[in-house]
């Protein structure tokens, strides 16, 4: 039982974050860092509890969606070959799959299967994380502390959304595509420039200064650790609504009209940062629309980017040696200039 | 209402107490960072906690560089090929479920291994992916982190100090005296505290107390909660206190305190003090909020009270030595953060001390680790023998079928650790008013401080600046006669774009830290610069420009050297030292030994905590 989303109090930005990648998965995840003691990962984790279910194969090990089954998985198309028939399909909470530090490669990207080896003497595959966080979310805490030949193999997977194992003269290829999740203090070190970029959106959380929202957040962290079930209980209605929200929100994000000179003042503004590639103008674009669809408009309009420039361009500017501001400082110095003052 | 008045804070107290505090509740309040030296008063304590845990409670011992396979668990190899199925073995976080782990020397745990106790204890399991396992395996624990840290710079990781409820710093033996509860009180106490009630005014004085004394995170107010908790269970009552509350603000705030609560209204104001006199305390005041004591909107009579009771109490309980360190060692704190960071310590392929394996081919110098790779082959083996006996069915029975086979699959090699390297800039002013002579001094100075470097195997890197710009004349290399070449070719003459030249030093200097070496930047000027970042010329701006550049270095938290290359020492060369956080060094009473001293205890400080 995990503590609910609702509940969390303040820390808008990472909450409406993790909202946007519900909403639209293409966004790529986020990324959040910040002070110790923030929580960091139970509002990560609170999402698990949060997400609607999804539809998938029944069978299929990497949980594939009925609706575009057509493709490459070798699961479901040993499924169909099997019945003969269409698929079946079920719902299913979404995987919220956490990689912890210490993991072994052959758990991350899956192995032979021990068990059946040793005592069939069979050679199966046995999938490994990013297959069970196929279609859902990869949680890594304290990402900037993960080895590095973990990050390489999670930069590749991230891009091509495919997880290709070679071994025993067996060769697996099955989706992977998840939004990925990270989370960490700043003073452990940095991120791989590679791997920040991974990340669609990043946002920063500080501990809450106001000593009310403090006495909430402790009030509120200690009533659902005596009675956690009363404490979820009371906070039902709260997670509905939030679900509620996305559902609505992904319906209408198709219908979100991105006009023309949006689309220009995104690229405009990630001109003006110098933000590295395209990646950074297409994730404002996507976010922007999220954040229409999630808030209920039907077309992007400069409130949708302003509220989605610092997030997904902040962790892809380029360090100026000239300028010690903060990367959100800048975002929003750059915002100003283009649109003038909120 | 007065400090004087609150209960006095006695270390040798503190000591039995949080024993006890700590047996009744191991798992919620995370355990006791026990700063003190290997003696007979540190074992006493430790015997302590031993004597209040419950009979049979699981107690272990993590050494400093344990495997992750030793501590999270993994794949028993023999269990595993003897029962001829998976067996898998309890690391022993899981092994001290409901119990209690120490760890030793833990002022010297990697970042690594402190983010996997952390995540433990927040999750109350271990969570194995390991070696075609996975397992969630219970592991509600407490921990007790042994600190034998003698300076201030060595310290716990900073993940768990802020998840260790107690900080105790044990200077002497436990007083008999102060011993009062046994096994027994322990075991009454755990089953009352579930029952253990607290009050909403309680959450709310510890709150406001943390955050007087610039307590940022908020586990510790949460964990001062927990402690007053287990302090009225432990006392037998129904609920939480005021005088719980205080204890528990002077045992788990205090020693977080980073700064003193702003003084009272009425010492700094006098009006104030009269409308204090006007409205006693029982009145909430609905005035904005001054600017440092934010007042929450329930400002209840008795929540007023008790928040200043329990601050006073924990005010007084504040180390001063401690507030008064941190004020005065502000600036070598960013430093030493800077230096601790995962930057300092690198992964190199081949050279370091060996920490664990990984899969991988034995290419581009790593080594390959037969006993990893033979481990990893050996669960295969009936499976690989059945393969080829299929394949090889027609050919007779090969005498090969006791022999191991081992694939690529099954290559690993061994992961070094390798102290961080230093990386040393220099950054040197070619500009006319350097004078040629001076010029020539300063490369004398290089030549010597490059002979430092190559005995101290530094990787070096070269920046002059000169006329309108700075120039990377060297790439961080080893190779010390590429940096003697690329000095002696350096022509002098023009202006000095002293701002240029710091903001190239900084930009190499991050991209060292990225790469996980820690720069040193050494800078050689007379401190006048010319020319404005702009390539403008004029004194007044290159000199704001070049503070400013100077200023950003010392914000990065970078270990900076200026050696005063004029023939007096120069008043600007001093401020540019100083607001570079810099050693200050005047070039020409500087012999050759002082300034290899100097440049040492700089690169040596940077190299503190490996």
């Amino acid at each position: 039982m995990t503590f609910p989303f609702s509940a969390i109090v303040g820390q808008d930005e990472m909450k409406l974050a993790m909202l946007v990648c519900a909403v639209d998965s293409s966004i790529g995840g986020v990324l959040v860092f910040g002070d110790r003691g923030t929580g960091k990962s139970t509002a990560v984790r609170a999402l698990a509890g949060l997400l609607p279910k999804m539809r998938a194969v029944v069978g299929c090990r990497y949980a594939c969606d009925p609706a575009k089954a057509g493709g490459g998985c070798e699961s479901c198309a040993g499924l169909r070959s099997g019945s003969g028939g269409p698929l079946r399909s079920h719902l299913i909470p979404v995987p919220v799959v956490d990689l912890p530090l210490g993991a072994t490669e052959d758990r991350v990207v899956g192995a032979l299967d021990l068990e059946r080896a040793l005592t069939q003497g069979v050679k199966a595959f046995e999938p490994g994380l990013l297959a069970r966080a196929n279609r859902g979310f990869l949680y890594i805490d304290e990402v900037n502390l993960l080895e590095d030949h973990l990050v390489d193999l999670l930069i590749d997977v991230a891009a091509s959304g495919e997880n290709v194992v070679e071994r025993e003269g067996l060769s697996v290829r099955h989706p992977a595509r998840f939004v990925l999740v990270g989370s960490g203090n700043p003073e452990e070190g940095e991120l791989r420039p590679q791997l920040l970029d991974r990340f669609g959106l990043s946002v920063e959380v500080r501990t809450p200064e106001d000593l009310a929202a403090r006495v909430e957040v402790v009030r509120r962290r200690d009533a659902y650790e005596q009675d956690p079930a009363g404490f979820v209980l009371q906070w039902q209605r709260e997670e509905n609504r939030t679900r509620k929200r996305i559902l609505l929100g992904r319906s209408r994000l198709s219908q979100v009209e991105v006009p023309q000179p949006a689309r220009e003042r995104a690229s405009q503004l990630c001109m003006a940062l110098g933000t590295d590639g395209l990646r950074g103008d297409l994730t404002l674009m996507r976010t922007a629309r999220a954040l229409a669809a999630l808030q209920g408009d039907s077309c992007v309009a400069d409130s949708h980017l302003r509220q989605a420039a610092a997030p997904s361009l902040r962790h892809r500017l380029r360090r100026n040696p000239l300028d010690d501001a903060g990367s959100t400082v800048r975002v929003q110095r750059a915002l100003t200039e283009l649109m003038g003052s909120a | 209402m007065n400090a004087a008045q609150a209960a006095p804070a006695e270390p040798s107290q503190d000591a039995a107490l949080v024993a006890a505090l700590f047996a009744v509740d191991p798992a919620g309040l995370g355990g006791v960072a026990l700063r003190a030296s290997a003696d007979p008063g540190r074992d006493q304590w430790l015997a302590l906690v031993k004597a209040l845990l419950p009979a049979g409670v699981p107690l272990r011992r993590i050494p400093l560089h344990i495997s992750d396979s030793a501590l999270l668990g993994g794949l028993d190899l023999a269990a595993t090929l003897q029962a001829g199925r998976p067996v898998s073995q309890r690391g022993v976080l899981a092994q001290a479920d409901g119990g209690v782990v120490m760890l030793a020397m833990a002022e010297r745990l990697s970042a690594a291994t402190a983010a996997r106790l952390a995540a433990v204890l927040d999750c109350g399991e271990v969570l194995l992916e390991r070696d075609g396992l996975a397992l969630r395996q219970p592991a509600r624990l407490g921990m007790v982190a042994l600190d034998e840290g003698q300076e201030d710079e060595e310290q716990l990781p900073a993940a768990l100090l802020d998840r260790l409820a107690f900080h105790l710093h044990l200077q002497s033996g436990i007083p008999e005296s102060s011993v009062y509860w046994s096994r027994a009180d322990i075991e009454a106490a755990r089953l009352r505290l579930p029952n253990t009630g607290i009050d909403a005014q309680i959450v709310q004085a510890l709150c406001a107390t943390a955050q007087a004394l610039g307590v940022a995170s908020l586990r510790a107010p949460l964990l001062a909660l927990r402690v007053a908790r287990a302090a009225a269970a432990l006392v037998g009552e129904a609920a939480a206190s005021a005088d719980h509350a205080t204890l528990a603000a002077r045992l788990v705030l205090a020693p977080r305190a980073t700064r003193l609560p702003p003084p009272p209204p009425p010492e700094t104001q006098p009006e104030d003090a009269d409308d204090s006199a006007q409205t006693p305390d029982d009145m909430s005041e609905p005035e904005p909020t001054q600017d440092a004591s934010p007042e929450p909107e329930a400002g209840s009579e008795g929540y007023q009270a008790l928040a200043e009771t329990v601050l006073a109490a924990t005010q007084a309980a504040v180390p001063a030595g401690l507030l008064a360190a941190l004020q005065v060692g502000q600036a070598s704190r960013a430093r030493a953060q800077t230096a601790g960071r995962a930057g300092a310590v690198r992964k190199n392929q081949n050279r370091g001390r060996p920490i664990g394996a990984r899969r991988g081919e034995p290419r581009q110098g790593a080594r390959l680790n037969v006993l990893e790779t033979l481990r990893a082959a050996a669960p295969w083996q009936t499976l690989r023998r059945l393969t080829r006996a299929e394949r090889s069915s027609a050919r007779p029975a090969q005498t090969g079928q006791l022999r191991i086979e081992v694939r690529r699959d099954d290559f690993h090699v061994t992961k070094f650790k390798q102290n961080s390297q230093t990386t040393t800039i220099f950054v040197v002013d070619a500009s006319g008013s350097s004078a040629l002579n001076r010029l020539a001094e300063a490369k004398g100075a290089v030549e010597l401080l490059l002979a430092d470097c190559y005995v101290r195997r530094d990787q070096v890197a070269v920046i002059a600046f000169r006329d309108k710009q700075a120039e990377l004349l060297l790439s961080p290399t080893r190779s010390l006669a590429r940096a003697k070449r690329s000095l002696a070719g350096l022509p002098g003459g023009g202006g000095t774009p002293l701002a240029s030249g710091l903001d190239a030093a900084l930009t190499l200097a991050q991209q060292v830290q990225r790469r996980g070496d820690t720069p040193v930047i050494v800078l050689l000027t007379d401190g006048r610069g010319n020319i404005a970042r702009s390539g403008a010329p004029g004194r007044v701006q290159a000199n704001a420009d070049a503070i400013e550049a100077a200023r950003q270095i010392k914000s990065a938290g970078l270990t900076a050297l200026l050696l005063d290359t004029s023939p007096q020492a120069q008043a600007m060369a001093q401020a540019l030292a100083q607001a570079m956080g810099a050693h200050y060094l005047p070039l020409p009473h500087a012999g050759a030994r002082q300034l290899s001293q100097a440049v040492k205890a700089a690169t040596g400080a940077s190299q503190h905590g490996y």
